[in-house]
Formats: structure tokens, sequence, C-alpha cells
């Protein structure tokens, strides 16, 4: 085995061979994807958005869940480092036939595939992928079920850094369905390991995880209270399937209880700045004068979640 | 010429900046490649009186050698604060040897646009050229033996040296 | 056939006996502790010196997956298997596919099972048709074609006046239920248990409740009706301290747990370990812990290897999709030995919960070995240390989150009614 079995994402030089999750990856990692993608921006700001990178490499992007905006995203980044770019949505393709996931990863591999950008409704279906793919096959997750979303995680701390510099010394909260959401995980190992000394999560116990204080957050049911002198509001999205049944009765009432509004965010400090990882459902986690607002920062994050990927990729085929 | 000592970068700067002031007007862009050649730059563009101001290239995403080394570990922005359509250019490095890093800056260079001219200048040029490059203005040329590698330094005073590597 | 087992040192819970003593077979019973009969001459001596030699192990859930899923393992793989493992009678759930609720099913079963001429096999019949849980199946009938008990396997039981008319049927005739609590809608879509490790993963979960809601109800009705209750399959601490306390009260429960529960918690799942998608999951250390010591005082009264060959093709798959179950048969003795040990336990008490007690729990003449009783027989080298790998393991499945660690006991002889069924070198 090429790759160190307790943390099956770095190699044995302790570098990044796949990207699945923020947690288990030292901070130097992290803050070599955040430096890279730096000089990233700077590249899709020019005339011509394309570097020669990744030249006569195949990037597979596997979605067996569908998601237009993520793999769009990882289809810019991929194609403005000069990479091949096919796309599969898979539930549409293999796996009603009954095709099983290995097999299909083991048919692209067939195909001089070098990157697989992994998007699965399954928690942990990257890691399975990455145990029995090729060693010279890089992974990428994409998002997988409720567990991770590593890129997305990445390019909120990259808005952070942005906006705030330092992350030190900020008070950060994250609002929502916690439980469900593979975003705010990664968000969580991400900001713990780059050091924000004060993460909160808001929401009501039925969208909580239990023992949630385990990741090292502090636990608000009162958004108010949460909010309070915070730096950075990191909404959630929340599922149109979860907004009425056992777990909430309505999205009216939880947008009255746990919706950022204009007057929520005045409890948070004067120069807060607001991301969300998109879709927006305005109304139901956001108010739209929010989301429009001066202290949003959601479209800077898509234009950074590109430059957040390059530097993954091109980290990644790097190694 | 292995075995002297290597000569002083200061000088050679003076040497270089007295080359180029009868050829690089004010207008031109002025381009220093990271590391050392952005220093120099900085230097060449103040005594110059350039008054465009100064561009930074890292050729890290354009290198050839990428797959076999991987990506720099710090890469730093490319920095191009002008236009470069249409403008006098003039390329600057610390050690002009294979040549590979300036085809990589040339490369970048064009995906910003499409310049009158480019140019090219190098504090030593220690020769091994493997691609059809030429400085036009060159501090001084020298002579390594197999294996030993030259690397410019800036001190805290900001004093630019040349050291040398062995391998 | 006289078999004389020389040399070994004779643990027998049943009747206290922990000490070396030779051991004469003939006529598939065992005719002397010690000292030959008169006139004894054996045909086979084996030499047990530095050996253990105790009863067969009573296994209370073994699934050898037939019929149904004769692709995920076959009655002979996994007869092999169990004898392979010490195993010499063992009680396989009903839930095959059809399902074990008919007398038709259960006498082929036996018949296809005693051709094998291995291990004793003791069906447990289905309590309801299909296992859906709404109309009971014909119990006498079962018990009459060689159902030793009645039980849902791990299919849910949602209706509890459909369990409370099961139990009380069942008890008019003094059958047995085994039932294993979870409540099928508070573990809905679960596969992890609801604790730190599902919440960093992002693993739907099972929560303890889902466990003691279903015991609850299960402890009621067992009062209520007085049927012969067996609770399969305990997880967490409060499950145990409830058991404990109705047994306190005098109620005539028993109890079992998997022999992979009383060693792993939810922390070994790692990175999405297939091979840890059990039923019930995994839960915290604490109530990993509690498990072993209610097995170790008497509140469990035995160990199971709830064998459940998977084949790669429904293992290898992402967490929440994969098959649980882990294959158990030639586990279980290591795992015993490994528990007792780590609790500090005699070995003739730890084996106990794997020969005697079973096979109280199960009704069954089997787990001892005074003079006269069936020669059932396991021999086994407690110190010997092997690994865990593909290639050791004779069942089919090869799903079993100890692959490639090291165990310590190793089965050498087994004997089924006085006659060799397994050797190993």
């Amino acid at each position: 085995m090429w790759l160190d079995p307790s943390n099956p994402q770095l190699n044995k030089n302790g570098e990044l061979h796949h990207l699945l999750s923020i947690e288990g990856l030292p901070a130097n990692v992290l803050w070599q994807i955040l430096d890279t993608a730096r000089s990233f921006v700077g590249v899709t700001q020019r005339e011509v958005k394309k570097v020669p990178l990744l030249r006569g490499k195949a990037v597979f992007n596997l979605f067996f869940e569908p998601s237009t905006r993520t793999r769009t995203t990882f289809e810019i980044a991929a194609k403005r480092l000069s990479a091949d770019v096919i796309n599969l949505a898979i539930n549409v393709s293999s796996q009603t036939k009954g095709e099983s996931v290995l097999d299909t990863v083991a048919n692209l591999s067939a195909m001089q595939a070098d990157m697989f950008i992994v998007r699965h409704a399954a928690s942990g279906a990257p890691y399975l992928i990455a145990r029995h793919v090729a060693p010279e096959i890089h992974v990428i997750n994409a998002g997988d079920g409720r567990h991770a979303h590593p890129t997305q995680g990445l390019l909120d701390m990259f808005t952070i850094r942005h906006y705030k510099e330092n992350l030190s010394n900020l008070r950060v909260a994250i609002v929502g369905d916690i439980l469900h959401s593979r975003v705010a995980r990664s968000q969580i190992h991400a900001l713990t390991t780059l050091g924000c000394p004060e993460i909160r999560v808001i929401g009501p116990r039925t969208l909580m995880p239990s023992q949630v204080e385990s990741l090292g957050v502090h636990v608000y049911e009162d958004m108010r209270q949460g909010l309070k002198g915070v730096d950075v509001v990191m909404m959630l999205r929340l599922q149109s399937e979860r907004m009425q049944g056992a777990l909430l009765p309505s999205a009216q009432e939880f947008f009255k209880y746990y919706g950022l509004t204009e007057d929520k965010l005045a409890l948070a400090r004067p120069d807060a700045i607001v991301l969300h990882p998109g879709p927006m459902n305005r109304g139901v986690e956001i108010d739209s004068s929010v989301a429009d607002g001066a202290h949003s920062v959601i479209l800077p994050q898509v234009t950074f979640g590109i430059a957040i990927r390059m530097a993954v990729m091109s980290i990644l085929a790097g190694n | 010429m292995p075995g002297t000592p290597l000569p002083d970068a200061e000088e050679l700067l003076a040497a270089l900046t007295d080359q180029m002031r009868s050829h690089v007007g004010p207008d031109c862009g002025l381009i220093g490649i990271h590391t050392g050649g952005v220093w120099l730059a900085e230097r060449l563009h103040h005594a110059l009186g350039i008054k465009v101001p100064l561009g930074t290239l890292d050729v890290s995403f354009y290198r050839d050698d990428y797959r076999k080394i991987g990506l720099h570990r710090d890469v730093k922005p490319s920095q191009l604060p002008f236009d470069v359509e249409g403008r006098h250019l003039v390329l600057v490095d610390d050690v002009l040897y294979t040549g590979r890093t300036i085809r990589a800056a040339l490369n970048e260079l064009f995906d910003y646009g499409r310049p009158a001219s480019i140019r090219l200048a190098a504090l030593v040029d220690r020769g091994g050229r493997e691609l059809p490059i030429a400085p036009q203005f060159v501090g001084a040329a020298i002579t390594l033996a197999p294996g030993q590698s030259v690397e410019l330094q800036r001190a805290g005073s900001g004093r630019l040296a040349l050291v040398l590597h062995e391998a | 056939m006289k078999i004389h087992i020389k040399g070994g040192r004779l643990i027998d819970p049943a009747n206290g006996i922990d000490a070396n003593r030779d051991v004469y077979i003939a006529a598939g019973r065992v005719v002397a502790i010690g000292e030959a009969p008169k006139g004894y001459s054996a045909n086979r001596t084996i030499d047990a010196s530095g050996l253990a030699v105790c009863p067969g192990l009573v296994d209370l859930a073994a699934r050898l997956r037939e019929p149904g899923f004769e692709y995920m393992a076959t009655l002979e793989s996994e007869m092999q298997a169990a004898v392979a493992g010490g195993v010499t009678s063992l009680a396989c759930p009903p839930d095959t596919d059809p399902p074990l609720d008919e007398p038709g099913l259960v006498e082929m079963l036996k018949f296809r099972a005693r051709s094998l001429n291995q291990a004793h096999v003791y069906p447990v019949g289905a309590l309801t048709a299909g296992l859906k849980g709404a109309r009971l199946t014909e119990m006498a009938e079962l018990r009459d074609a060689g159902c030793v008990a009645f039980s849902q396997g791990d299919a849910p039981m949602t209706d509890n006046q459909v369990a409370f008319l099961a139990m009380q049927y069942a008890a008019t005739f003094g059958f047995a239920v085994w039932l294993r609590p979870q409540d099928a809608m508070l573990a809905r879509n679960g596969v992890a248990h609801d604790g730190q490790v599902a919440t960093r993963l992002g693993l739907p979960a099972i929560p303890v409740c889902a466990e003691t809601v279903a015991l609850s109800s299960i402890l009621i009705l067992a009062r209520e009706t007085g049927a012969r209750v067996h609770l399969a399959r305990l997880s967490s601490a409060e499950a145990v301290k409830m058991v404990r306390q109705a047994k306190d009260l005098g109620l005539a429960v028993t109890s079992d747990v998997a022999a992979h529960h009383v060693h792993l918690s939810e922390m070994d799942i790692g990175y999405f370990d297939p091979n840890c998608h059990v039923t019930p999951p995994f839960r915290s250390l604490r109530d990993r812990d509690a498990l072993r010591q209610g097995l170790a005082d008497g509140t469990i009264d035995a160990l199971c290897s709830d064998h459940t060959p998977v084949d790669d093709d429904a293992k290898q798959l992402p967490f929440s999709e994969a098959e649980s179950g882990v294959t158990g048969l030639e586990l279980l003795l290591p795992l015993t030995l490994k528990w007792a040990e780590e609790t500090g336990l005699p070995l003739a008490h730890g084996l106990a919960r794997i020969t005697s007690d079973a096979a109280r729990v199960l009704g069954i003449d089997a787990g001892h070995l005074a003079v006269g009783a069936i020669a059932d027989v396991c021999i086994f080298d407690p110190a010997y240390y092997w690994r865990v790998d593909r290639a050791a393991l004779r069942s089919q499945g090869k799903n079993t989150p100890f692959l490639g660690l090291e165990v310590k006991g190793k089965v050498r002889w087994t004997l089924v009614e006085g006659q060799v069924v397994y050797e190993s070198r």
C-alpha cells in the first residue's frame, strides 16, 4: 500500500495524494492549497484564463448524484489548467444497469484517467474508490452524503482569509441544518485545523448531530444568542425535503427562528461577513436583503471556488 | 574559472544598469521573474526611472518540469499592473541557464496579451542553453564546473550577493 | 470408533472441571474421564498434551445462507467453517430466502445438514409468516419439524399487538421466542451508533433508544405473557442495565451478545470500513465495556458469532450501502478467549458462555462432557497465535473487521458424536 492506511489521503512523504476530507490534513497542507489558490485568482482575472499545468491529463467528473453547479466549477477549473474533462452522470447510465461503483471505477481507470472528481449520495464513497484505484490516480471528493465537501470548506476558508486576513482571532457561526450538512463538517474541520478559536453551530436540536461538541464547536439553539459578536456567519442550505415533516414543521417557522435577517445580523460584529455555499433558498435560510446586502460575500465565494479547485488539482497532479 | 571567486553581484548590477540605460525607456514594462529576478527588477526599475509600475511573474504554472517535480510549494501570484498589449517589455532574471524558465515566462506573458517586443536582461549567464534564447543585456558570463550551481541571495540590508552551491 | 484423548487439560464448565484428564470415547459418547474403563482399547489416540479439551462450542446464531443466498455461502462451506471453529451445535436464524416459516423448509435444511455429517444444526423458526410481522407461523408444526425456538431474525416486529399475541401463542406450547430489541422506526435508515463517529463521518445514526424502547416493550410483554423470551444481540450499556434489573425482578429472560461486540466500538469504523457495518451497530467504548461486564456477571448468558457471510459484491460498497454482518464462526473461540483473558476471568468461566450456557439457552443436551454425554469435543491450543486472513478462513464470507489481525487460540481437532470432523496440523 502506497498510502498510509491511517490517513489514506497522504502519500508516504506526507503529501496530498487524494483530497477526501479536511479531517486528518495537517495545517501546512491546507495553507499550501490556500496560498496556491491566491495565485490562481490572478490567473482567472487575465485575458487568457488558462495555464498549461495539466495539459494532456484526463480529469473525470464522476457524479453519482446530480449537481450541475459543483460539476461546472470543477469543469471550469480543470479546463483552466488545460486538462481534458470528461463528465459522467453515473446515476443515469451504469448504476441503473446494476454496475457497482467499483466496476465503474475500474472501467474508467482503464481509459487512462488521471483524476476522479467524485460526488456520491453515500458518506464515504470516495474513500472506497480511493482504496481501489491505481496508485497514479488521484481522487477528489466533490461531496459525499453528509460526510464532507472539502473543496467547499477550503473555498470558504479562502473567502474568510480574503476578507479577514487572519483566522486565529475570529468568532465564526455556522447556522442551519448541521446534521445533514457535509459542508458544515468540512468547515468545522478546516476552521479547527487552521486555528480558529471559536466556532459556534446554531440550529434546532432535530438538525444537530449528537455529541457535535466533540468536533470542537459550541452549540447554540437561540440564533440571536449565537450571532452575538461573530465575525463570520456561514449559512447552510436546507434541503426542501427536510422543510416539513418530523425534522421541522415548516419553512416559515424555520425562517422565523433560524433564517438570517438584517435584524439578526445586526447582532454580529459591524464588519461581519456572510457566506452561503449555494444554491440559496431565499426566505428560508436567508433573507434576500442579506443575501444581496453589503455583508454578503456569496458571489466572491463562487469565484474563489474555481481558484481553490485549480489549486487542489494542480497540487495533487504534481504529487 | 572554476575555483575562482564569483563576481560581486552589486558590481554586475551596476554594469547591467549602464548597459540598459540608453535602451530601456520610461514607458517600457519591466518584469522580474520570481524570486531573484524580482529583486533585480526592483533595483533596475528605480535606477532607470521607469514610470510604468513593476511587473512580477511566477512561472510555476508554466514550467515544463512540473510532471517531474510537481508544483512548487510556494507559488507567488504573478502581477502585471499594466497592459502588455503593444508594449515593449524587458524580462529580468538572475541566472540564465537552460532557457526553460524564460520559455515559461514568454508563454505566460502571451496569455496576458501581445507585446510589441520582449527583451531579456540577466545578471549572469552561465551558458548551457537548451533552447534558442539569448539575453540582450547581461552582467557577466561565467563558467561553472559540472554539479555546481549559482544562486542570487538578498541580505537583510538589501545587498545582493551570488552564492555557489556544490551538488 | 473408540477415541482416547490423551494428556489434555479438560475444561468442562458444566461440571466444574478444569484439570489434566484423559477422555475416553466410544460409540459417540464419553465413556470415561481420567482412567480408562476396563478392557478399553482405543482405535485412535489423540495427543492433546499442551492443549485444552472442552465441550464442542454451541453457537446461538450462525447464518448458513441456505436456502436463497447460495451466492454468498453454501451449507458445505459454512458447516466446514463451523467445525474449523470448534462449533459442534449451532442455531440458524430464520432469515433465509424464503424464510424458515414452513415445516418443509426446516426439514430440508435439517436433512441437508445431517447428510454433511458435521455440526448439529438447530433451526430457529420464523415467528411470523415471511418474517413480515403480521401472521403467526404454524409454530407447533415447525417445532415438530425441528425448530428449537422462534424469531424474527433481523426483521422488525413493528406491531406490538402481533408481538403480544405471538408470545401468548408460543407460551401456550412453552416455545421460546427470540427477539432482537430494535425499534424499526427509531433505527430507520441508520447504519451506525448515534455518537461521535457517526457525527464525524456523517453516517445516518441509530440511537441507543432504538434498542431500549424495543427492549422495554419486549420485557413488559414477556412478563404479561409468561413467554420464554431470549434477547438476541444486546448492544448498549443501558440495555444491559435493563436486562439486569428484569432478571433481578425474577423475569425468566435470557440474552446474548455477538462476540465482535465485546471487542469493537464505533471507533473501529475508522474511515468507513464496511466490515464494521453490523446490526446492531458497534456503539461507544462505554457500551462495549458494559457488554463485557454484563457477560462476565451473567446478565448476558451467552456469546454467539452472529455469523453472516457476505460476498465482496455486497460488502465492497459505500458504508451505508454495504450489507451488514460479519463472518464469525471461526472467530468465536479466539474472541471469547480474548474477552475472558482481558476481563481476568478463568478460562472455564469464559468457555461456559459458548458451551454450557449457550446450550441452556437453546434447551439442548450439549455443552458438557460428563460420562455418558454425547462426545462433541473441541480440542484447541489456547496459546497459539494465527493471522486472520482470507486464506485462513474456511467460510465463504471473508467479511470481518479482524482481517489482517492476529488472534490467539486455534482449534486442533473437532469431534462430533465421537467422530473427528476436523483436524489441523
